[in-house]
């Protein structure tokens, strides 16, 4: 083994096995403070916070809405940086990372569509319309499966990875349309309320239950990712040593 | 009570809503840690058998 590829093996195997010291640290506090905000989120969404003035109780609906909403933007955001940095720096727990966080990506975002569709029927008479936002929005879903779908039809990993990276990089445009889709097209999606230059338009007591609730669904998130990481971490592993057995 | 349950005459869209989003979540959280403990113990069982 030359100098060069033994330090080369040396940093792949390193960064994997520090991911798997660090993230088994902080891996109970993340799944811990999860747990407690969804313990309190859920009792002030349904027990304390009134009814709205003009939506009644299906205003609860929004601490499940948004948080999935919010939570599966970001992952594809973390999808689409975690493919960069393995398209980029070649590494390989940078595509792990990637692909470990789409099936929950997919998950958090049929999770928003359907408390939508839920929310849209009582609101606006309709569980679905094909708008800017609503449409934008399913196509993240497609865009999760999708990324999924050519991980699983390409065998080989690196050439894979590599145009998995791509696609969820060219798709990564869609999530400033989704954004912004509510202010440059009509819908009847609601505009930003929450996220705005002269702040939130909606009251404290619905403001710190979405709060919580936002927190609480992205911790829920990280902790899964890291459980999925570590698992696929766990598997090469498995992987390398019945090579290593087979060749004796 | 029973007022909770009604929520407003909303009910057949809220507690969809929120049984559907609790079981997604529990699902995902239940199959995680599966894959996760099967992991572990396959590598368990390899480094029993002895140094690779």
């Amino acid at each position: 083994m030359t100098g060069q590829s033994r330090w080369a093996s040396l940093f792949a195997f390193a960064n994997p096995a520090r991911f798997m010291a660090f993230s088994g640290r902080i891996l109970p506090w993340i799944a811990g403070a999860a747990a407690l905000l969804f313990g309190v989120g859920l009792y002030l969404a349904l027990f304390v916070v009134p009814p709205e003035r003009q939506q009644g109780d299906t205003v609860r609906i929004m601490f499940l809405h948004v948080p999935a909403a919010w939570t599966a933007m970001m992952g594809y955001a973390l999808m689409a940086f975690a493919s960069l940095m393995g398209l980029v720096n070649r590494h390989p727990l940078a595509d792990v990372a990637a692909r470990e966080a789409a099936p929950l990506g997919a998950l958090f975002t049929a999770l928003a569509l359907i408390t939508g569709s839920l929310w849209g029927k009582p609101m606006w008479g309709t569980y679905w319309v094909w708008d800017a936002r609503l449409t934008s929005f399913l196509l993240l879903l497609f865009l999760y499966l999708g990324y999924i779908a050519l991980w699983n039809a390409i065998d080989d990993e690196v050439r894979a990875a590599r145009a998995a990276a791509i696609l969820a990089l060219v798709g990564a445009v869609n999530l400033p349309i989704i954004k912004f889709s509510v202010e440059w097209w009509n819908t009847l999606h609601q505009g930003e309320s929450i996220f705005r230059a002269d702040g939130p338009t909606i009251a404290p007591i619905f403001l710190w239950p979405l709060g919580i609730m936002a927190l609480a669904y992205t911790l829920l998130f990280f902790s899964l990712w890291i459980v999925r990481i570590r698992t696929a971490i766990l598997r090469r592993t498995v992987r390398a040593r019945l090579a290593t057995a087979e060749m004796r | 009570m029973s007022a909770f349950f009604a929520m407003g005459g909303y009910a057949a869209y809220i507690w969809p809503a929120y049984g559907i989003s609790l079981l997604g979540l529990a699902g995902a959280i239940a199959l995680t840690m599966r894959a996760y403990g099967r992991a572990k113990a396959l590598l368990a069982d390899l480094e029993r058998e002895g140094p690779a």
